[in-house]
């Protein structure tokens, strides 16, 4: 089952994403993320923890999510990824493209990449 | 030994968790069999299970998506059958660099990049009226 859950942190917003992000799950992963970062200037975070399972749709959704929020002056950071998704990450190198924190305290806090 | 499975899934992205469970079900039965390389091999089947499907939504062809796994000793081999018109691999475009600003355009088109990155074989084979991809991923 997949599921999007929405908080706040230090004035980002926070998605809580469970389940396989896949082709059938990344739609409502980027209709979540293209709501809610407008009322947040594009400040948001994933919170991967709940994610085992990711891919190419999953990472384009990754990717359409920064798009976003940079052209909304802020950026989309993530949280916690596990390891199959960290190792994703660095297989496309999107880990250098993107802010990939141990927790979300350290998400909002960190200097965007360069 | 090799043993094998096969499976048969309608062309609809819903079945894509099942391909996925049933081969990596079948990978786990060796105790020997690394989860990373388990994850790899998931990976690899649901990315060209994905692209069979759409190839086959694209024509509008109903004909089953048939997932056949081999297990050997020292691998898992999988093949991903469909009916979806061919596929040319040469005319996969390849994206930017990373650093490239122009990288952030492209939010689909990484699915064969990392079925070659986690499998440690693959061949995409032209048939009649359809696809084969062949993968192989070693223990």
């Amino acid at each position: 089952m997949f599921e999007v859950h929405h908080s706040d942190h230090s004035g980002w917003a926070v998605l809580t994403v469970v389940g396989d992000l896949d082709v059938a799950s990344a739609p409502s992963l980027r209709a979540a993320i293209v709501d809610r970062l407008p009322e947040v200037d594009g400040r948001m975070v994933l919170d991967l923890s709940g994610v085992h399972f990711i891919d190419s749709m999953g990472l384009g959704a990754l990717v359409g999510g920064l798009k976003r929020a940079r052209a909304l002056g802020g950026d989309l950071r993530l949280s916690a990824p596990a390891e199959p998704v960290t190792r994703i990450l660095e297989l496309t190198r999107l880990d250098r493209a993107l802010v990939v924190a141990d927790g979300i305290d350290d998400a909002v806090t960190e200097d965007p990449p360069p | 030994m090799t043993e094998a499975v096969e499976l048969a899934i309608p062309p609809s992205h819903e079945y894509l968790d099942l391909a996925r469970m049933v081969v990596t079900t079948a990978a786990a039965l060796d105790p020997m069999f690394p989860d990373g390389r388990v994850s790899d091999l998931r990976l690899a089947v649901s990315e060209a299970c994905t692209n069979a499907i759409d190839a086959q939504q694209r024509l509008d062809r109903d004909e089953s998506v048939v997932v056949r796994c081999s297990l050997a000793e020292d691998r898992v081999s999988v093949e991903i059958e469909d009916h979806g018109g061919g596929f040319t691999i040469d005319a996969v475009p390849s994206l930017p660099e990373i650093d490239d600003p122009d990288r952030m355009r492209h939010e689909h088109g990484l699915g064969v990049e990392l079925i070659r990155s986690v499998a440690d074989e693959v061949v995409f084979e032209e048939v009649d009226g359809g696809t084969i991809v062949r993968l192989v991923v070693f223990r």
